[in-house]
């Protein structure tokens, strides 16, 4: 008898600790957003006007977080109790009223600059006093609850609840860019005023979302009910590549009507896809990680700079050749990038692993550095440049906006998304996935190792001259300041964050990773504090990437004869 | 002859591994190499693919010198090596990794009919043939590994320790397939520490001890000589 009650006095200790320690930490981060500047910043960006801000969904998210991991079973707790929810939330907010009436009642400003009486009224929801306070405290709780109560719902009715949410934050916090997009015709601004007013999203907008979401979410639910169309072979693949289709859909229309900037930012988004799949094929398909790739992307832009500018530096001004339209220039830097490729791969064909992302970080700094040095300078302009790149044309249209030059990389992309495609099938792609395999073993298969690797550095290297062509033309001008690390660093972030060996991860790692930064652009330096933890939080939670390659996902899926294994394919 | 090492030696940095070993093999049967753990046994299989450079001797198939040819073109002079842990492609599916063996090769017909025939051979690889490789169990990687190398259609085919790891009785169906392939007209060359059931199948064997061949002779003599029973058998 005495044994049980201690028993239940454990797990009693235990779970209080559980509330007040996951509690504490929800306000550690709560205080330290608020600290650093960030809460007052999100607070200018509402997700339903008049109504939330940005910052008090991250505050209310925090909350709804800590209720949820306080109910998630572990290797220590096997039955979490509900009550450990609300006392996470009634700690939190406990201690950021606290924190508010600390920010009141000490100017603390001479050391923390964001710590201001508007910050203190945000983090009340505008209230005064002690009913401010009761606010924060009773909203902690209620999140935290029904973090919790969300946490044990079916799965199935989670998949349905979670993209609501996010497609209504996403719709609210993203209102500029939809605004713009919504007055481009008649048929939109017939139904904007609905969703949005003046100043962002309404909320019975916003409610509509989510109710399109929802039934949106539920549809594949219901088309799988009614019994054997699902395993019918007609339906399967064209449901497999809908989305696929969408976000192309979305990708050519979406320039058009939000205007010059955004068809600025899908423009770098596409030439980002394109060294993306050039990666792809060397580190997805080869398994050869190369942290020198923006050299390939230096090469097509230099190589198109040197043909087709009116400048000093052009070779039309100083030899016998003739000045290049970019058309005829495009080709030639896909093939000195081509080139760039096979000579960047021979002195590392021996050398493996993080070994290899060494001695191809050394190898792309080596370029960047020759490019800019005195010695190049007469030819490559030095640190100077090459400037005043014309614009392609065909006949008399001339690809001047960014839109045009958006739909030129779209077209392109398609092109090598294509080729990337067929070159997975092939018997190269076979022989680069038994590279990345076993080495050993895939020559002892008869694959030429010498040969596999450099053309999986030439491929590679051809889209990112591609790209880099494009680049050239889009800027006007070529600096060897354009060439950095971060770039190759950037390219490989992508393709892991989508799924290595996936094409359509690749583009969605481009969205998320270029796009995002550029949507976030109000909020300076911090975007990349956001890029950081969307980078850990994916690694984290989907280590397989946003769109695993279909290879990686069968791995996982195939041993599915238990339950266990079926819970294992979960995404 | 369609290989014959004379006097090879091998060396690992300072370390020497295998020391003047000779080996003829002759078509049609099956030789076999035996030894304890770190005889050597691998290292003279990897350098007659190529994998590992030699230091002194010579390897020759059908009379030339292999010195100076790359693992692959090793591989599409018919030595197919069938590598020690199985080391399948376990990332790729049953079926892919059967057409890898056949990658040297150009002739689509006839690679869709060997793999046809490795399914009847193997008929538990037919059954999970869309499988991926990884999530077979040890047996089955076996067969995986061993049609693979037979989809190359090898002259003489390298088996490196194919029963290890095994369980007994998979051990049996493993040396009962190699007699198998040999019996449809493959050579071959099996690197085994199980020296009495290599024996028991091999034409001609060798004995191996750090670095040196020690005996040699049929394999029905060698599994009853007193000196391979007293080092190998105890």
């Amino acid at each position: 008898m005495s044994v049980q009650q201690d028993d239940l006095d454990g797990r009693l200790s235990r779970h209080l600790r559980r509330g007040i320690v996951t509690g504490a930490g929800a306000a550690l981060i709560a205080i330290y957003l608020g600290s650093v500047g960030l809460l007052a910043m999100m607070n200018a960006r509402p997700v339903v006007a008049n109504v939330l801000t940005l910052a008090q969904t991250a505050l209310l998210a925090i909350a709804f977080l800590v209720g949820l991991l306080s109910q998630r079973t572990s290797a220590k707790d096997r039955s979490p109790v509900f009550w450990t929810a609300p006392l996470a939330g009634l700690v939190a907010g406990l201690l950021a009223a606290g924190f508010a009436s600390l920010i009141l009642s000490i100017n603390l400003r001479s050391i923390f600059i964001a710590l201001t009486p508007p910050l203190a009224r945000l983090l009340t929801f505008g209230q005064p006093g002690i009913s401010g306070a009761g606010l924060l405290v009773a909203g902690s709780v209620v999140a935290a609850s029904a973090g919790a109560l969300y946490q044990r719902l079916p799965h199935k009715v989670r998949r349905l609840i979670f993209p609501a949410a996010l497609a209504v934050l996403l719709c609210g916090m993203f209102q500029e860019f939809i605004q713009v997009i919504l007055q481009s015709n008649a048929l939109f601004r017939w139904f904007a005023p609905w969703f949005y007013g003046w100043d962002g999203l309404t909320a019975r907008g916003g409610l509509t979302i989510f109710a399109i979401a929802l039934a949106f979410a539920a549809l594949p639910f219901l088309v799988r009910r009614p019994g054997g169309f699902a395993g019918s072979a007609g339906s399967h693949p064209w449901r497999r590549s809908a989305p696929a289709l969408l976000v192309l859909l979305l990708l050519l229309l979406v320039p058009i009507a939000g205007g010059p900037y955004i068809a600025q930012v899908f423009l770098l988004i596409g030439l980002y896809v394109l060294m993306g799949m050039g990666l792809n094929l060397e580190l997805g398909l080869a398994g050869l990680l190369d942290l020198g790739f923006v050299a390939f992307f230096a090469t097509g832009a230099y190589i198109t700079a040197i043909l087709t500018a009116d400048s000093p530096l052009a070779l039309a001004h100083y030899t016998a050749v003739p000045s290049f339209p970019f058309w005829a220039a495009m080709p030639l830097a896909v093939l000195g990038a081509v080139l760039m490729g096979i000579l960047f791969g021979i002195p590392v064909l021996g050398v493996k692993g993080d070994y290899l992302a060494v001695a191809t970080l050394g190898l792309g700094e080596i370029v960047r550095i020759v490019v800019q040095s005195d010695a190049a300078a007469p030819i490559l302009g030095g640190a100077q440049g090459i400037l005043q790149i014309p614009k392609p044309q065909i006949g008399g249209f001339q690809f001047g906006s960014a839109v045009s030059l958006f739909y030129l990389t779209l077209a392109a992309a398609i092109f090598a998304a294509y080729c990337a495609w067929r070159l997975e099938r092939s018997r190269l792609g076979r022989a680069w996935i038994a590279l990345r395999e076993d080495e050993d073993v895939a020559q002892a298969m008869g694959i030429n190792l010498v040969q596999s690797k450099l053309l999986a550095y030439a491929f590679g290297a051809a889209f990112a001259g591609l790209a880099g062509s494009i680049f050239a033309v889009m800027v006007n001008s070529v600096f060897p300041s354009s060439f950095q690390l971060l770039m190759s660093i950037n390219v490989l972030a992508l393709i892991v964050v989508g799924g290595l060996g996936s094409l359509s991860g690749v583009v969605l790692g481009a969205l998320v990773l270029i796009g995002l930064p550029e949507a976030l652009r109000e909020f300076g330096e911090f975007r990349y504090l956001f890029y950081g933890l969307a980078l850990i939080l994916t690694m984290r939670l989907m280590p397989e990437g946003l769109w695993p390659a279909g290879r990686r996902r069968r791995r996982i899926v195939v041993p599915a004869t238990g339950a266990r294994s079926a819970q294992a394919a979960r995404p | 002859m369609i290989l014959e090492i004379e006097n090879m030696s091998l060396a690992y940095g300072n370390i020497e591994a295998v020391r003047g070993v000779s080996i003829k093999i002759v078509d049609g049967g099956i030789v076999a190499l035996v030894g304890a753990n770190g005889a050597g046994k691998s290292s003279t299989l990897n350098a007659i693919s190529g994998l590992i450079p030699i230091k002194n001797g010579s390897i020759r198939i059908d009379g030339q010198s292999s010195a100076a040819l790359k693992p692959h073109e090793i591989t599409r002079r018919g030595i197919v090596q069938v590598p020690e842990g199985r080391r399948i492609f376990g990332r790729l599916s049953v079926e892919e990794n059967l057409l890898m063996g056949a990658f040297s090769r150009t002739d689509h017909a006839a690679i869709a009919e060997d793999r046809d025939h490795m399914f009847e051979l193997f008929p538990r690889l037919k059954e999970r043939r869309r499988q991926v490789a990884g999530t077979l169990s040890g047996g089955e990687q076996q067969m995986v590994a061993t049609a693979r190398g037979l989809m190359a259609r090898p002259r003489v085919l390298l088996m490196d320790e194919p029963s290890m790891g095994l369980a007994p009785l998979v051990v049996e169906q493993v040396f009962d397939t190699i007699q198998a392939i040999n019996a449809a007209g493959t050579t071959v060359l099996l690197v085994e520490q199980n020296a009495l059931m290599a024996l028991e199948i091999a034409h001609h064997a060798y004995v191996m001890e750090h670095g040196e061949i020690v005996l040699e002779g049929p394999g029905a003599e060698l599994a009853v000589d007193e000196r391979v029973v007293s080092i190998y058998l105890g």
